[in-house]
């Protein structure tokens, strides 16, 4: 697959690094963007803070799980949004709802790492299981058990309330903060999502991730080298789990209900979309990928009859533009950034080279 | 068969006592002791007969899927939204001439001509790239699935059975005795029964075309080694297009077949996508054999399931196919 680049980013950490040589490596880009982030409140409007840019955070953490497996492990798992709805299922059930006859109104404290916890190795779980077959298989494998899960939320009235779930969930108080006002609970979802992000990119340089790269790069020779590639791939899928949990979490909080829907072939099948077109070969691409994605959902209606379209085609240009973007750009939007950006340099490079010659061709 | 029996000697005994077990099952008149158990016999067989012809449409649909699959490497996630275009053609076919064969024929012609096109202009381009083609079914198949929503609507078709195939037929099984002493026998709807007996006839020619013909040779060649094919000089394209036209107009014969017995309707595509999916897994990627028998499991577990345990019926056919994973990965046929 050329959407799983060769990117190796290990490196070894020079001895002795200052605080101004780190944030200088990262570059100018990297902390406008942060800075925009942070101060996002003061100029987007609680619409945009939550609905939009929050939003994008949730579902890029979602899809950053499935960029690690599939970046780093060369696994395509579609079960992270199960893993994701699991969670908010668990800490629907054992927090508090509107359903109280199932919700058994556990303090926060305990309900979450245990959500979190569950639906981790409901994740692992599913690695262990397909990770046993080779390659493509792993879609089919993981496309089934995730479809099995909508379907057991659909028709378990006892625990997980049948077709209409649960609703009421609301942010808690904690830490004196109510994180159900937008700043805060924009500023939560940053706060994950930057964390999120920023292991991502630890692992995949300490030595389980470039292990991990190798499993996906040549499993058998990571295997004759000692590796355990079975293990690296489950410890894969417990690590994205548990990103896809927390998300979920902040899913449903989001949400402030769950039902089978999220977790549909629908759901399932977006993650994989918002992953694959923002990029599978770096951390940022999932976030790109769902940015995209959520404007076009929200404003599709919008710009497709702006065209003097039917506004309900909107799955019709999700797809088109998905399968253009898979046609044309197997590394992503973020591919397509890179290509631009190296095209550039290109051009910058040999006009350069032109000058130094003198300009004589012959 | 001989040679299955020697190498796994308490197998065959398991599957012998199985077997004897279901026949004694259909074919005895039931006391009212396992009537208290098992519920009534009238239920038992119609499940057994539901999921045996439900089976045979998840064969239909699921042997097409395998061998594009087998031959190509190519996971065709579109293949539920050819079934549903299918359907829905032979509908409009079928409502125009008001012939079920010819609704079968145009279904299968209409569905062939969608999997040419595919092979031709997109999959053909991008050989070896496993991943890649799985993404681009997965984009076409939410595009047919919004094209067939936005030219069909969200109402549930039903494709007309035609009259010599209507009405119950009566089958040689005791259902249950009259207090007089005189046997209930089975009745059981003819097009069913066709239905079945279609699907093991395509089972059998397909067994007969892959084992027997040049071209079957061709084609279990490329499943075993297509690069070694294609070295000896066989255009693997030209056989390639035919697999994936084959296997796509049967998916479309599929849909015209389930929106007889069952009903067309937007969403119908990812449920028997699905259904092939565990099939296939459960009897191993890329075989034919496979297909069957996995398409036999999934068809009797779903119908037993949702009579004997109707709230998990769908749990029922993921625990068989996560046990059938754990025991053999690669599926109950496969040979790898």
């Amino acid at each position: 697959m050329a959407a799983i680049d060769n990117r190796t980013t290990g490196y070894r950490q020079p001895a002795g690094e200052g605080l101004a040589d780190w944030v200088a490596r990262r570059g100018a880009g990297f902390w406008i963007v942060a800075a925009l982030l942070a101060a996002m409140p003061l100029i987007a409007s609680p619409f945009w803070l939550v609905q939009i840019i929050a939003y994008s955070l949730i579902l890029g953490m979602i899809a950053l799980s499935l960029m690690f497996l599939a970046g780093y492990g060369g696994i395509v798992s579609l079960v992270q949004m199960t893993v994701a709805a699991l969670a908010g299922y668990l800490v629907a059930i054992l927090g508090d709802s509107a359903v109280t006859q199932i919700s058994l109104k556990w303090p926060l404290w305990a309900a979450v790492p245990l959500a979190v916890f569950l639906a981790a190795l409901f994740g692992a779980l599913s690695g262990a299981l397909s990770v046993r077959t080779e390659g493509i298989y792993t879609i089919m494998i993981t496309l089934a058990i995730a479809s099995a899960f909508y379907y057991l939320t659909l028709q378990n009235y006892t625990i997980f309330n049948g077709f209409s779930g649960f609703n009421g969930i609301v942010p808690p108080v904690f830490l004196g903060v109510d994180w159900r006002g937008s700043q805060a609970f924009y500023y939560l979802c940053l706060g994950c999502a930057a964390i999120a992000y920023g292991v991502v990119v630890y692992v995949s340089r300490a030595p389980f991730g470039l292990a991990l790269q190798g499993t996906r790069d040549n499993p058998r020779r990571m295997a004759a080298l000692g590796f355990d590639v079975v293990g690296h791939r489950i410890a894969a899928y417990a690590f994205a789990s548990v990103i896809a949990a927390f998300a979920g979490v902040l899913l449903v909080w989001f949400q402030g209900q769950i039902s089978p829907g999220t977790a549909g072939i629908g759901p399932v099948i977006d993650v994989l979309i918002i992953a694959v077109v923002g990029g599978l070969s770096r951390p940022i691409g999932p976030f790109i990928g769902a940015l995209v994605y959520v404007l076009l959902r929200t404003f599709s209606l919008d710009l497709l009859e702006g065209f003097g379209l039917d506004g309900k085609r909107y799955q019709l240009v999700i797809g088109l533009g998905f399968l253009v973007i898979v046609l044309f750009s197997p590394n992503g939007l973020v591919g397509i950034y890179e290509r631009l950006r190296e095209r550039h340099e290109r051009s910058r490079e040999s006009r350069a080279s032109a000058m130094r010659i003198g300009g004589g061709a012959p | 068969m001989a040679d299955f029996i020697s190498r796994r000697p308490i197998w065959s005994i398991v599957i012998a006592i199985a077997v004897a077990l279901l026949l004694a099952l259909v074919f005895a008149v039931w006391s009212p002791g396992m009537e208290a158990v098992l519920g009534r016999k009238r239920v038992f067989l119609s499940a057994l007969f539901n999921g045996v012809t439900l089976g045979a449409l998840y064969f239909l649909v699921a042997s097409g899927f395998t061998l594009i699959f087998g031959l190509m490497r190519n996971v065709n996630l579109a293949h539920g939204s050819l079934y549903l275009f299918g359907g829905y053609v032979g509908y409009s076919a079928g409502a125009l001439t008001g012939s079920w064969l010819v609704a079968l024929l145009v279904a299968f012609l209409a569905a062939a001509i969608v999997g040419v096109l595919m092979q031709v202009l997109l999959f053909r381009w991008m050989e070896g790239e496993d991943l890649r083609q799985t993404l681009v079914t997965i984009g076409l198949s939410i595009i047919f699935a919004d094209l067939l929503l936005w030219s069909y609507g969200g109402d549930t078709f039903q494709v007309t059975t035609p009259d010599w195939l209507s009405g119950p037929v009566q089958l040689p099984f005791v259902v249950a005795l009259r207090s007089n002493g005189e046997a209930v026998m089975m009745t059981y709807p003819l097009v069913r029964i066709a239905i079945l007996v279609g699907a093991v006839a395509t089972g059998v020619l397909m067994w007969l075309a892959l084992n027997r013909t040049r071209v079957g040779m061709l084609v279990r060649a490329g499943v075993d080694d297509r690069d070694m094919l294609a070295a000896t000089g066989v255009r693997v394209q030209l056989i390639f297009i035919l697999i994936f036209a084959f296997g796509a107009g049967l998916a479309g014969v599929a849909g015209v077949v389930g929106g007889t017995f069952q009903s067309l309707q937007p969403g119908e595509d990812s449920k028997i996508l699905l259904s092939s999916l565990v099939v296939v897994i459960v009897g191993g990627m890329g075989s034919i054999p496979g297909a069957a028998m996995g398409a036999l499991i999934v068809g009797l577990a779903e119908q037993f399931g949702s009579v004997y345990m109707p709230t998990y019926a769908v749990m029922l056919t993921f625990i068989i196919m996560v046990a059938v994973l754990t025991v053999r990965p690669q599926g109950l046929a496969a040979r790898r």
